[in-house]
C-alpha cells in the first residue's frame, strides 16, 4: 500500500491537522492494546495476546488504565469530529446505494461530505461502544471498584462489556479495511493531506466546501439519480 | 502433587491430563443439626492451611470474621430464628451453618476463569485454585453461584476452600472434618455421604423436623460439599440459594458468545480481505490532472480555466465522458 500522497504540482488539501492525527493514533494504539488483551480474557484461543501488555497479570492490571486513556483520547477526538459526522441530505441516498459503493461503482454515488454515511455510522457505533465500555469497565475493575458492585451487577456488566467490545472490534476491523481499501486514506491520517483528485472523487461535498466551488463543478459529471429508476 | 487426575481445567479447549482419574468422587457432609457452633473447624482450617485473618470488630453477631475472606476459607454463620418444625417449634432456634466452597460438579468459577489452568477440577470432584496461574481478574467471583471466592487485597489472587486437596490426595480427611467434636462434618465417598445423610434425615423426620433434607443442588450438577438441613425446603433461611445454577449471564458470556464472536471476528476480517481480492481497492482515477504534472492546474491556470469554461459551454449538458471534468 502506498503510504505517501501522490506527488502533484500543487499542495494537497489538509484533511487532518497534526493534532487530530496524534489524537487518532494515540486512540488507535491504545485500542489495539485493549482489543488484544481483552480478547485474551474472552477466549482461551487468544490468551497468548496477554503478552502484548507484559503477561497475564500485567494485562489484568494495565487493561483498565489503558481503557481510561483510550476513552479520554477518543472523547477529544469525538468532540473534534462531531460536527463533520452530522447526517446530511445525501447520506440516506448514499446508504441506499451501498452496493454501488462496495462494488466500486463510484461514479453512481451521490456527492457526500467530509465523511460518508458508513463512516458516520461507525462513528456513532464507536461513541456508543466507548461509553458502554467505560461504564461497564468501571464495574468490573475489581482492584479498585470491586467492593462497590454486587455480583449480579458484575454478571450483567461483564456480558455487556464483552458484547460491546465484540461490536467495536468488528467495527474497527471494517474501519481498518476501509482505510486499506480506499487508497490515500492511510496517507491522509499519517501525513495529513490528500490530493485534489482524492478529495474530489471520494468526498465531493467536502472538496467543494474546501475550494469554495459548487458540487456540480466538482463532479464534472452527471449524478445518476437511482430514485427515478 | 501429580496433576494427572484433572477432569476440568479453566480456559482450556483440549482434554486435561486425566489418565489417573479413576478416583471415587468424594464429598463432605455438613450436618447442620449436629453443629454446636464451636468454630473448631474454622480454627483447624486456619491451622492446617496456615491462614491468619485480621481481627475485626464485633457488630453484635457471633459470625467472626463476618464473611469469607481471602485468608478465611470457612466461616460459621449463625441464624437465630423461630423454629417452624421440630421439638423447638415456636421457640428460638439456633441454626449454624459452616459456609465455604461447595465444590460444584459444574463449577461456575471454572467456567468464568479466563486463565488456563488457574482453576481445575480433580476426578474426585474437588475444585481447586492454582494460584500460580491466577491473574486476579475476579471472574471466578462473578461466576460462582454461592458467592464464595475472595480476592486478596495484598496479592490480588483469588482464594477459597481447597477441600484440603493436599490432605485428601494422601488419604486424609479435610482438617475441619478431623477436628469437628460432634461429628457434624463427615467425609467420604459421595455415595456413602448421601446414604449417611438419608439415614440422618429419617431420624430428623422422626423427631419432628418434617422438612429435613439433603442440600445437594442439581442445578450445578450436585456438589461435593453437602448439607443436612433441618429445613431443606427453605435453604434461603440459612443464606443458601434455593435452586442454584450458573447464571444465564455467565453461561451466555462464557458459553455461546465465545465461539460465535470469535468466528464472527474472523469472518469480518476474512470478508474484508476477500473483498479486496475480488473487487479491488477504491482509487481516484489515475488519469486525473493531479497525477500529471504537465497538465496545468484547472483552478489556478487562467488558460485552463478559460478552456474549461469554453468546453463546458460547447458540450452543454451532454457529458458523455465519465472522466474528470477539466
Amino acid at each position: 500500500m502506498n503510504l505517501h500522497p501522490p506527488r502533484t504540482t500543487r499542495p494537497g488539501i489538509v484533511r487532518y491537522t497534526w493534532g487530530q492525527r496524534v489524537n487518532h493514533w494515540l486512540t488507535a494504539i491504545s485500542f489495539v492494546l485493549l482489543a488484544l488483551s481483552g480478547l485474551a480474557f474472552f477466549h482461551p484461543s487468544f490468551f497468548f495476546f496477554t503478552h502484548v501488555l507484559g503477561g497475564p497479570q500485567w494485562s489484568r492490571i494495565l487493561h483498565p488504565w489503558v481503557g481510561v486513556f483510550m476513552f479520554v483520547c477518543f472523547l477529544i477526538l469525538a468532540i473534534r469530529m462531531w460536527s463533520a459526522n452530522r447526517w446530511e441530505a445525501n447520506d440516506t441516498q448514499w446508504m441506499k446505494q451501498l452496493d454501488d459503493e462496495v462494488m466500486n461503482r463510484d461514479e453512481l454515488m451521490p456527492p457526500i461530505g467530509k465523511y460518508n454515511p458508513g463512516q458516520k455510522l461507525l462513528f456513532y457505533v464507536m461513541v456508543a461502544s466507548l461509553v458502554l465500555l467505560l461504564l461497564t469497565g468501571i464495574v468490573i475493575w475489581r482492584s479498585i471498584f470491586g467492593v462497590y458492585f454486587p455480583v449480579p451487577v458484575h454478571r450483567v456488566a461483564v456480558l455487556i462489556h464483552s458484547v460491546t467490545a465484540f461490536v467495536l472490534i468488528a467495527g474497527i476491523i471494517v474501519h481498518i479495511y476501509a482505510a486499506i481499501w480506499v487508497k490515500g486514506s492511510i496517507a491522509a491520517m499519517l501525513r495529513g493531506s490528500v490530493s485534489h483528485a482524492w478529495a474530489r472523487h471520494h468526498h465531493p461535498g467536502w472538496y467543494a466546501q474546501m475550494t469554495g466551488r459548487r458540487i456540480e463543478d466538482v463532479r464534472g459529471e452527471p449524478i445518476v439519480d437511482r430514485t427515478r429508476g | 502433587m501429580s496433576d494427572q487426575n484433572i477432569v476440568m481445567r479453566s480456559a482450556t479447549t483440549t482434554p486435561p491430563p486425566h489418565a489417573r482419574s479413576h478416583d471415587i468422587p468424594v464429598a463432605k457432609l455438613i450436618d447442620v443439626s449436629k453443629c454446636i457452633g464451636c468454630k473448631a473447624c474454622q480454627t483447624a482450617c486456619s491451622e492446617w492451611n496456615n491462614l491468619e485473618y485480621t481481627v475485626g470488630t464485633n457488630t453484635g453477631v457471633y459470625d467472626n470474621p463476618h464473611d469469607l475472606e481471602a485468608n478465611a476459607w470457612t466461616v460459621m454463620r449463625y441464624f437465630e430464628t423461630e423454629a417452624e418444625t421440630g421439638p423447638l417449634k415456636g421457640n428460638l432456634d439456633w441454626t449454624i451453618r459452616k459456609d465455604g466452597c461447595m465444590h460444584c460438579a459444574e463449577p461456575g468459577c471454572l467456567k468464568a476463569c479466563p486463565s488456563p489452568g488457574a482453576i481445575v477440577k480433580y476426578a474426585n470432584g474437588i475444585v481447586d485454585f492454582n494460584s500460580d496461574n491466577c491473574i486476579g481478574c475476579g471472574y471466578c467471583v462473578t461466576g460462582c453461584p454461592f458467592n464464595v471466592p475472595r480476592l486478596s487485597e495484598s496479592d490480588h489472587k483469588a482464594y477459597k476452600c481447597t477441600l484440603c486437596s493436599d490432605r485428601v490426595n494422601v488419604g486424609l480427611e479435610p482438617a475441619c472434618v478431623k477436628t469437628c467434636p460432634t461429628g457434624a462434618i463427615m467425609f467420604g465417598s459421595k455415595v456413602d455421604m448421601q446414604e449417611q445423610a438419608y439415614e440422618r434425615i429419617v431420624d430428623l423426620n422422626e423427631r419432628g423436623y418434617v422438612n429435613a433434607g439433603l442440600y445437594d443442588p442439581a442445578g450445578v450438577g450436585g456438589t461435593h460439599v453437602m448439607y443436612v438441613l433441618k429445613d431443606a425446603k427453605n435453604p434461603q433461611n440459612v443464606h443458601l440459594p434455593v435452586d442454584p445454577s450458573i447464571s444465564p449471564m455467565v453461561s451466555l458470556w462464557k458459553g455461546l458468545t465465545k465461539p460465535l464472536a470469535t468466528f464472527a471476528l474472523g469472518a469480518v476480517a476474512l470478508g474484508g480481505f476477500l473483498h479486496y481480492v475480488m473487487v479491488g481497492p477504491k482509487d481516484e482515477p489515475v488519469d486525473d490532472d493531479d497525477m500529471d504534472p504537465r497538465v496545468p492546474d484547472p483552478e489556478t491556470d487562467p488558460d485552463a480555466i478559460r478552456e474549461a469554461r469554453r468546453e463546458k459551454h460547447e458540450s452543454g449538458r451532454a457529458h458523455d465522458t465519465p472522466g474528470r471534468g477539466a
